[in-house]
C-alpha cells in the first residue's frame, strides 16, 4: 500500500520543505532534501515497475473520498496497471537525473529552494497525473503540470522573454485544456460517472450512439474523443497548438529536459493510451489523431533544419517525436507509443541536457552560429551528444531504433490510407531528424570556432554532477530499447488490461510481419539523413546557403516556423489585444469610470460650486429663495388639485 | 370652561418654574452687574436641572393645562428633555469661550434660559395660539444670541439677517395660522383635526383652504429646522453667531422645531398626510442633496457644521415622510444622536484655539493627530458617526429612519439618503484626513478645558457606545412616538 502512495508524494513532501522553509534551511540542504526524496521515489518506482509490470499484479488503491455532491462522486484513488508502471518509472527516474543536473546547472542562480521546489511539485503533479484512477484526477494532475510549467518557464522572471513566453504556454494551454475539460463534461453527461472503470466499460455501448446539439446529430465517442484529443494538443504541443513548445526554452535547461522533452509533453500521449477502450470506437478521432501527429511530425522536422538555436532545434525535434507517437495511437499501435515515450525520455533528457552543458560551457550562449570546434573542449559531453543523436535518428541498436521502427511499420501495417500518410510522413521526418541532429552536432562541435576569444578561453568541461546524471541518461538511451522490448511484443501480453486495441486493429501485431524494405528503410533514410548533414556542412559549407538563395520562400517559410505565430497574432492575438483595450479605454475608462466614479465625482464638485454660489449673502437673495420655495409648494398643490 | 378655573399649573410647572428662574437671575444680573455672569450661568443650567427632574418625575399620561392650549404627554417629555440637556450643555460648553472673548454680560444665560423656556412651549403647544407664543419666545431669544457680540460686525449681521428672515417667517407661520382658522374656525389641535377630518366648515373650498394654510405654517417651521429651500440664513448664522451661541442653535432650537413639526403634522392634520407628505418629500430630498453637496465646498468649520446641519434635518425628515409610528420613531432616535454628536463636535470646535486666538479654518486642524490625539480622535469619531459609518451612533440613527422608510414604500427617498450620504462622507472623512495624514499647521492650544473635556468624553463615549446599550433611547423614543399616535 505505502509502495503505491510513497513514489508520488515523497517529491511533494520535497517540495514542500524545500519551497516553504528554503529560506529556513538554505540552498543546499533543500537541493539534498529533494533529491533525496525524488531518488527515493525513483527507487520504489522501480520496485512497483517490477511487480506491476513484470509481475502483472495490478493495483488500485482506495485513498478518501474526494467529493460528492448528488450523484456526482470523485475518489482519491490510484491505479496501477503496466501503463501506468512504465510511465511511474520512466518519469521518476528522469526526474531524478534531472534533480542531480540541476544541482550542478543551477549552481549559481540565487534561487535554489525555490527552484527545487517548483522540480519536485511538477513531478508530483505528472506522477498524480498518471496514477490516477478517473477523469478529474487526471485533469488534477494535468492541471497542476501546467501550472508548474508556467512557473517553471518564468522561472527567471526579470527576463521579458521568459515572461511572455510562460504567459503564451499557459494560454495555449488553457485553449487545449478547455476542449480536456469539456470532454470530461460529455463524458459525465453520457455516462454519468468519470472514474476510468464505469467509463470504459460504458464504452462498448456507447459506440455509435449520437447525441444531439444545436440541431446536429453528433457521434457520442467521437466528439468525446476528439475533445480529448484537443487537450492532448495542447499538453503535446501538436500541430495548432505546438507554439508554446519551442518558446518555452526560455525556461532553465533542466526544465526544458524535464517537462518539454520526458515528461510533460508526453502527458497528451499517456492519456490517449490511456482512453484507448474510448478511442477504438472512434473511428474519427482515431483519423484525426493520426492526420494531426503525421503532418506535426513533418511539420516540426521541416522547421528544425533552419532554426539556429541549439535548444529550440531539439525543442521542434520533440515536437516532432511526439508526432510519431500519435499516429502511432492513431493507428492503434499504443504499446508503440508508449515505448517510444519511454525511450525518447531518456535520449531527449540527454540531448537536452548535453545542450545544457554546451551551453553552460559557452557562458549562456545559444546560437549555434557562434560555435563549432568545441569537441576537443569537451569531448565528454560531444560523446554524450552523439549517443543521444544516434538513438533519435534511428540507427540501430541505439534504443530510438526500436521504437521509431516499431511506429513506422505499425502505419505501414495498418493498411489504411491514412496509415500511409503517415508512414511516409515519418519516413521523410526521419530523414530530416537525422539531418538536422547532424547539423546540430556538426554547426556545435565541429569546423573552426566562431565564438569569440573571450567566450572560448572559458570553455570547460560540465563538473560531474552533471556529467554523471548524463552518462547514465546515455546508458538508457542505449539500453532502454532492449529492456523496454518486451512492450511491443505482438502478443501485448505485457500490457493486459491497461490498453485495450479493438479486434481488426491490430496494426501492432501485423507490424512484425511487414516486408523487409519496411524495416530497413528508416535506418536507410536515417544513413541518408546524417550523410547529406556531412555533405552540406561539413564537406561543402556553401551548399546550405546555395540552396537557401535557391529555395528563399521554401527556406523563409521554415526559418520563421511556417508563419503560424504571425498567423495567429493576426487572427487571435491582435484582436483579443484590440477588443481588450477597446473596452479597457471606451468601456472601463471612458464609460464606467468616466459616467460612474469619475463623473459622479467631478459632477458632485460642480453641483458643489454651484451650491456654494446660491449662498450670496445677500439677505433679499435668501428671501427670495424663501418665497420662490413657498409659491412652488403653493402652485404644486393648486396644480395638483384641478 | 371649566377647563379654565382649573388651568391645571401642574402640567406647566417645568416651564413656568424655568420663566420665574428667568425673571429672578435677570433681576440678580441688573443689580449685581457682568461680574455675576458665571454664577448666573452655573445657576441657570441648575435652572435647567432641575426643570429636566420635574419633566421626568411628571406623570406619564398625556394632561392639558390652559384650558387644552399646553399639552403634556411621552413626546412632549422626551424632547423636553432632550431640549433642556442640549441647552444646559451648551451652556456649560461656552463658559470659557465667554469669559475669553469678552461676552460675559449676564444676559448671556438669561437669554438661553428664556429660549429654553420657549422651546418647551413650542414642544407642549395643542394650540396655533400657544404654539406661536412658544415660536417667538425661542426665536426673540435666539436673534439677540446670534448678535450677541455686537461689537463684532459678522456677529450683528448674523442676527439682522436671523431676525429679517426669521420676522418673514412669523409672517408666514401668522398667514398660514389665520387661514386654517379661517376655514376650520379653530385654533385648538384638536378641533382643527376634528374639522379637518370632517372636510372643514366651508364646503368644497375648506380642504384646498386648509391646505394652503398648512403650506404656509409648514414653510414656517422648515425655516426653523433649516430645511432647503428655507436654510439659506443657516451657514451665514452659524458662522457669524459667536461659536458657542452656534452650538447652542445646532443642538436645542433644532430639536424643539423638529419637535413641532411633528406635533403639528401628526396632531391636527393627520388626515391629511398624503398632502404634507409630499411636502416633506420634497424638503428632505432638498435638504439631503444640498447638505451633502455645499458642504463639501467649504472651509469655515462652522459653516461646515451648517450644511451637516441641513443634511442631517433631511435625514430626519426621511422619518417623518414615511408617516408611521416607526418612522417617527426613528426622527426621534435621529434627533438624540445627532444632539449628542454635534455637542461633541462643537466641543472640539469650541477647543480650536491658536495662541490665545479662536480659529475656524478646517486647514487650521491639519496633523491634530499628532499635536493633541485624544481631540483628534474623538473629532474623528463624531466625523465618522455623523457620516453614518458603523458601528458608531451615526449609523444607527440613519438605519431606523431608512428602514422606516422603506417599510413604508419610499425606496426612492431611501435610495436618496444613502447616495447622499455617500456624498457627505466625503467631507466628513477629509476632515479625518486632514486630522491624520496632512503636516501639522501650526498647533492649537492645550489644554482644552475641564468643561470641554468632560463634554467631549461624555458624548465621545455615548456615539462610540450606542450599539452596546441603546435600549433605553429605542424604548423612549417609542413610548413618545406612540404618544403622537393616538
Amino acid at each position: 500500500m505505502l509502495l503505491y502512495i510513497a513514489p508520488v508524494f515523497l517529491p511533494l513532501i520535497g517540495a514542500a520543505i524545500a519551497g516553504l522553509f528554503g529560506r529556513l534551511i538554505g540552498a543546499r540542504a533543500s537541493q539534498v532534501v529533494s533529491c533525496l526524496a525524488m531518488g527515493i521515489a525513483a527507487i520504489l518506482a522501480v520496485i512497483v515497475f517490477d511487480r506491476v509490470a513484470i509481475g502483472g499484479e495490478v493495483q488500485q488503491v482506495y485513498l478518501f473520498q474526494w467529493i460528492s455532491s448528488g450523484g456526482f462522486e470523485v475518489d482519491w484513488a490510484f491505479r496501477y496497471d503496466a501503463l501506468t508502471a512504465v510511465m511511474v518509472f520512466v518519469v521518476s527516474i528522469v526526474s531524478f537525473l534531472i534533480h542531480v543536473y540541476s544541482i550542478g546547472y543551477m549552481a549559481h542562480d540565487p534561487h535554489i529552494p525555490r527552484f527545487f521546489a517548483y522540480l519536485s511539485l511538477f513531478t508530483f503533479f505528472m506522477l498524480a497525473l498518471i496514477t490516477a484512477d478517473n477523469l478529474l484526477q487526471l485533469y488534477f494532475g494535468w492541471e497542476g503540470v501546467g501550472l508548474l510549467s508556467y512557473l517553471l518557464i518564468g522561472f527567471w522572471y526579470k527576463r521579458p522573454a521568459a515572461n511572455s513566453a510562460d504567459i503564451k504556454a499557459y494560454v495555449v494551454n488553457r485553449v487545449g485544456d478547455f476542449g480536456f475539460g469539456l470532454g470530461i463534461l460529455a463524458i459525465f453527461l453520457t455516462v454519468g460517472s468519470i472514474s476510468y472503470d464505469a467509463v470504459f466499460s460504458a464504452a462498448p455501448d456507447l459506440a455509435g450512439r449520437s447525441f444531439e446539439f444545436l440541431g446536429g446529430q453528433f457521434d457520442i465517442l467521437n466528439v468525446v474523443c476528439i475533445l480529448l484529443f484537443v487537450g492532448a494538443m495542447g499538453k503535446s504541443a501538436q500541430f495548432l497548438l505546438h507554439t508554446w513548445l519551442p518558446d518555452a526554452m526560455e525556461g532553465p535547461t533542466p526544465v526544458s529536459a524535464l517537462i518539454h522533452a520526458a515528461t510533460m509533453v508526453t502527458a497528451g500521449v499517456f492519456m490517449v493510451a490511456r482512453m484507448s477502450p474510448l478511442f477504438e470506437y472512434a473511428p474519427v478521432a482515431l483519423a484525426v489523431v493520426t492526420v494531426i501527429g503525421a503532418i506535426t511530425a513533418i511539420f516540426a522536422a521541416l522547421i528544425a533544419i533552419t532554426q539556429t538555436d541549439i535548444k529550440r532545434v531539439i525543442a521542434y525535434s520533440t515536437m516532432s517525436q511526439l508526432g510519431y507517437m500519435f499516429f502511432a495511437c492513431g493507428v492503434s499501435a499504443y504499446s508503440a507509443a508508449i515505448f517510444h515515450l519511454a525511450t525518447h525520455a531518456f535520449f531527449k533528457a540527454l540531448l537536452f541536457m548535453g545542450a545544457g552543458a554546451v551551453i553552460h560551457a559557452m557562458s549562456d550562449e545559444q546560437d549555434m552560429r557562434r560555435m563549432g570546434g568545441l569537441w576537443k573542449l569537451i569531448p565528454v559531453t560531444y560523446g554524450l551528444m552523439w549517443v543521444g543523436s544516434l538513438a533519435l535518428a534511428g540507427i540501430p541498436f541505439f534504443s530510438g531504433f526500436f521504437s521509431k521502427d516499431i511506429i513506422l511499420e505499425s502505419a505501414f501495417a495498418a493498411h489504411t490510407g491514412l496509415g500511409q500518410f503517415a508512414f511516409w510522413a515519418g519516413i521523410a521526418a526521419a530523414a530530416l531528424t537525422a539531418l538536422y541532429s547532424w547539423r546540430l552536432i556538426i554547426l556545435t562541435f565541429h569546423g573552426k570556432s566562431r565564438a569569440d576569444e573571450q567566450v572560448l578561453a572559458h570553455v570547460h568541461e560540465a563538473p560531474p554532477v552533471m556529467t554523471i546524471p548524463n552518462v547514465l541518461l546515455a546508458i538508457g538511451a542505449i539500453g532502454a530499447g532492449y529492456l523496454l522490448l518486451p512492450l511491443v511484443a505482438a502478443d501485448g501480453a505485457f500490457w493486459g488490461d491497461a490498453i485495450f486495441v479493438l479486434p481488426g486493429h491490430e496494426a501492432l501485431e501485423a507490424a512484425h510481419h511487414v516486408d523487409f524494405w519496411v524495416k530497413a528503410l528508416p535506418t536507410i533514410v536515417a544513413v541518408l539523413g546524417i550523410g547529406a548533414a556531412y555533405l552540406a556542412y561539413m564537406a561543402w559549407p556553401a551548399l546550405p546557403g546555395a540552396i537557401a538563395a535557391r529555395l528563399r520562400p521554401l527556406y523563409l517559410l521554415s526559418l520563421n516556423k511556417g508563419y503560424v505565430d504571425e498567423l495567429y497574432d493576426f487572427v487571435f492575438v491582435r484582436p483579443a489585444m484590440y477588443l481588450g483595450r477597446g473596452l479597457w479605454k471606451q468601456g472601463d475608462g471612458a464609460v464606467i469610470d468616466g459616467v460612474g466614479p469619475d463623473g459622479l465625482a467631478a459632477a458632485a464638485l460642480v453641483l458643489a460650486r454651484r451650491a456654494v454660489r446660491l449662498q450670496s449673502g445677500y439677505l433679499y437673495h435668501y428671501a427670495f429663495a424663501m418665497l420662490i420655495g413657498l409659491a412652488a409648494i403653493v402652485t404644486w398643490y393648486l396644480l395638483a388639485r384641478t | 370652561m371649566t377647563e379654565l378655573a382649573n388651568p391645571n399649573y401642574l402640567a406647566a410647572l417645568p416651564e413656568m418654574f424655568l420663566a420665574a428662574a428667568a425673571a429672578v437671575l435677570l433681576m440678580i444680573g441688573v443689580f449685581v452687574g457682568n461680574r455675576s455672569t458665571t454664577a448666573l450661568t452655573l445657576l441657570s443650567a441648575l435652572a435647567m436641572a432641575a426643570a429636566f427632574i420635574m419633566v421626568l418625575v411628571a406623570p406619564d399620561e398625556r394632561a392639558t393645562a390652559f384650558g387644552g392650549l399646553f399639552v403634556t404627554d411621552t413626546f412632549s417629555t422626551f424632547m423636553k428633555c432632550l431640549v433642556l440637556i442640549g441647552a444646559s450643555v451648551t451652556l456649560i460648553m461656552g463658559l470659557g469661550y465667554v469669559k475669553r472673548e469678552g461676552m460675559a454680560r449676564f444676559e448671556f444665560p438669561v437669554l438661553i434660559l428664556f429660549a429654553s423656556v420657549g422651546m418647551l412651549m413650542m414642544i407642549s403647544a395643542n394650540d396655533l395660539i400657544a404654539l406661536y407664543i412658544g415660536l417667538e419666545l425661542q426665536s426673540l431669544s435666539l436673534y439677540i444670541l446670534a448678535a450677541f457680540r455686537r461689537d463684532a460686525v459678522r456677529s450683528s449681521e448674523a442676527g439682522l439677517k436671523y431676525f429679517v428672515l426669521g420676522a418673514l417667517s412669523s409672517g408666514f407661520l401668522l398667514y398660514g395660522c389665520s387661514m386654517v382658522y379661517g376655514f376650520t374656525g379653530a385654533t385648538n389641535f384638536e378641533a382643527i383635526a376634528a374639522a379637518v377630518a370632517s372636510g372643514g366648515e366651508a364646503g368644497a373650498a375648506g380642504p384646498i383652504g386648509i391646505l394652503i394654510g398648512l403650506v404656509f405654517i409648514a414653510v414656517a417651521l422648515a425655516f426653523k429646522i433649516s430645511a432647503v429651500p428655507f436654510h439659506m440664513w443657516t451657514p451665514d448664522v452659524y458662522e457669524g453667531a459667536p461659536t458657542p451661541v452656534t452650538a447652542f442653535f445646532a443642538a436645542a432650537p433644532k430639536i424643539a422645531a423638529m419637535a413641532l413639526l411633528l406635533r403639528v403634522f401628526l396632531g391636527p392634520f393627520q388626515e391629511l398626510v398624503e398632502q404634507w407628505e409630499q411636502i416633506i418629500l420634497f424638503v428632505s430630498i432638498a435638504s439631503m442633496a444640498l447638505g451633502a453637496l455645499a458642504a463639501i465646498g467649504q472651509t469655515n468649520i462652522k459653516r461646515l457644521m451648517a450644511y451637516s446641519s441641513i443634511g442631517h434635518v433631511g435625514y430626519a425628515l426621511v422619518g417623518l415622510a414615511a408617516g408611521t409610528p416607526e418612522g417617527v420613531r426613528g426622527v426621534i432616535i435621529y434627533l438624540t444622536i445627532y444632539m449628542v454628536m454635534s455637542l461633541g463636535a462643537f466641543s472640539c470646535i469650541l477647543a480650536m484655539r491658536q495662541k490665545g486666538q479662536m480659529v475656524e479654518q478646517i486647514s487650521d486642524l491639519a496633523g491634530l493627530s499628532k499635536t493633541n490625539p485624544l481631540m483628534a480622535f474623538s473629532f474623528a469619531v463624531f466625523m465618522f458617526s455623523m457620516a453614518g459609518i458603523p458601528p458608531l451612533a451615526g449609523f444607527f440613527g440613519k438605519l431606523y429612519v431608512f428602514l422606516a422608510a422603506i417599510d413604508a414604500g419610499l425606496y426612492g427617498l431611501a435610495i436618496v439618503g444613502v447616495l447622499t450620504s455617500v456624498v457627505g462622507a466625503f467631507y466628513y472623512i477629509r476632515i479625518v484626513k486632514l486630522m491624520y495624514f496632512d503636516e501639522p499647521a501650526a498647533p492649537l492650544d492645550r489644554p482644552i478645558g475641564v468643561e470641554l473635556s468632560v463634554v467631549l468624553a461624555g458624548t465621545g463615549i455615548v456615539t462610540v457606545l450606542f450599539f452596546a446599550y441603546p435600549t433605553p433611547v429605542l424604548i423612549g423614543a417609542q413610548a413618545a412616538a406612540a404618544s403622537l399616535f393616538p
